[in-house]
């Protein structure tokens, strides 16, 4: 018997987030020596930490989202009143 | 190009154990920013510099990671209504403005009085402020567990009621945390102090969380969770000033990233488990514990000031290993409070459905 209320877990998101940011992440660190080159001239290259922050942070972070839920962690199911 | 041969020697080689050692840190210190809103930085920012990473470079690339974690976070808990957006985003402009005095006057330490100088001052900063505000913390959390009323919805402080009862006109604005309106005179001094806080010691959270529950009278859970809202403000003009001159390694940041938003997604979900109290029983065993590290390092640079009698090079050193370790063992021990209390919050929510199951069964 199964509940009608279970979610199914985001297993296929995870594994795509989790790909993309892999990627990312290899690409930083072979690319490092042309990245560190052009963030460390600093004045308009200062742009370049701060996209590449909000790339990463979107990507991983939905993948680190997906990863706990998939874990089967979640929030209390009783959200608590704060107020 | 001077300036680019400046930039090449600022960014160290990365080897594997760094890289390893990077991510568990930024483990440690997203689950205790994801649950109290702030810390991590304390920590982060010495490791990296134990590395070879320069401090201004250490400090940048460390703020580069705190505001994209801080966006996680903060996201993450809007979804559980524990963020007030407005709130956080009027005390994170009042706190960047912080930030720039608080590094202006640091500058100026460091021009007047040296290296030894600044981080006397620093190092003074945190026994001085975390003594009084973390002292005080960890005593409201001890009352209200000796008080059995851990269980009750939190009441402001008469400082909070008053300050939300002065009317001050063309100031009011309302905050759905408060359910009150106060005055933006009120949230401005608190907001520039923790960005002052924030320059000075990288954890503006140690200010700014104390100050929204006991001075706005804004439940732990909003104050924590809305800390977040600050914390990416803050990073976010930080990170930028910083990157104007070249100064952020993005490799350090996007590697304790990657630790940091699994921690911070836990530590989230964890303040959805505990009693509010908890918030203030981490935040103030973490300062607490990291005053006594930083005061450890106090006589060594009264040393070399030649306020004090000249320490060896040998005490020194392990005073500030000591130093270090406590500091590692203070963010442990958050982590551990934190899991330990969803470990439990878990338990109990499931032997409650178990029950419930059971019972309508019978």
């Amino acid at each position: 018997m199964s509940h009608s209320n279970v979610k199914k877990k985001p297993v296929g998101k995870m594994l795509l987030m989790g790909v993309i940011s892999a990627a990312l992440y290899v690409l930083l660190l072979l690319k490092q020596d042309v990245i560190i080159s052009y963030i460390g001239q600093g004045g308009v290259y200062a742009i370049l930490p701060i996209i590449t922050a909000f790339i990463f942070s979107y990507v991983h972070g939905s993948f680190t989202g997906d990863f706990w839920t998939v874990m089967g962690i979640e929030a209390a199911k009783k959200k608590k009143e704060v107020k | 190009m001077q300036d680019i041969a400046q930039a090449a020697t600022n960014f160290v080689d990365l080897e594997s154990w760094n890289l390893i050692y990077l991510f568990l840190v930024g483990f440690v210190g997203g689950l205790v920013s994801g649950f109290i809103g702030s810390g991590g930085a304390f920590v982060l920012t010495p490791a990296m510099m134990s590395m070879g990473v320069p401090g201004l470079v250490a400090v940048a690339s460390n703020m580069c990671h705190k505001f994209p974690k801080a966006l996680i976070g903060s996201l993450k808990r809007a979804k559980y209504g524990q963020v007030d957006v407005k709130l956080g985003i009027v005390l994170g402009i009042s706190a960047e403005a912080g930030v720039l005095y608080g590094a202006h006057i640091q500058e100026g330490i460091k021009k007047s009085f040296g290296e030894a100088g600044s981080n006397l001052y620093v190092s003074a900063a945190f026994v001085i402020i975390l003594a009084i505000v973390g002292g005080f913390v960890l005593l409201d959390a001890w009352k209200t567990y000796r008080s059995g009323n851990a269980q009750e919805e939190e009441k402001a402080t008469k400082l909070a009621k008053w300050v939300q009862s002065i009317n001050i006109p063309g100031t009011m604005v309302y905050f759905k945390c408060l359910n009150a309106r106060i005055s933006v005179l009120f949230t401005i001094p608190l907001g520039f102090a923790t960005g002052m806080l924030a320059a000075t010691i990288a954890v503006g959270g140690f200010i700014g969380v104390p100050a929204m529950i006991y001075v706005l009278g804004a439940p732990s859970l909003m104050a924590s969770a809305t800390e977040l809202v600050i914390a990416f403000v803050m990073g976010l003009g930080g990170s930028f000033k910083y990157a104007l001159s070249g100064l952020v390694d993005i490799r350090l940041a996007m590697i304790i990233l990657a630790g940091s938003l699994f921690g911070i997604q836990l530590g989230a979900i964890g303040t959805t488990y505990v009693k509010p109290f908890m918030i203030k029983v981490v935040m103030g065993v973490i300062m607490v514990i990291v005053l006594f590290s930083r005061a450890l390092m106090v006589p060594v640079y009264m040393s070399q000031l030649h306020l004090i009698d000249e320490i060896s090079a040998g005490s020194a050193a392990l005073l500030k290993n000591v130093s270090f370790g406590i500091m590692i063992f203070a963010l442990a021990l958050g982590a551990f409070i934190v899991l330990r209390a969803m470990w439990q919050g878990r338990r109990a929510e499931q032997s409650a459905a178990r029950a419930a199951f059971e019972h309508g069964e019978a």
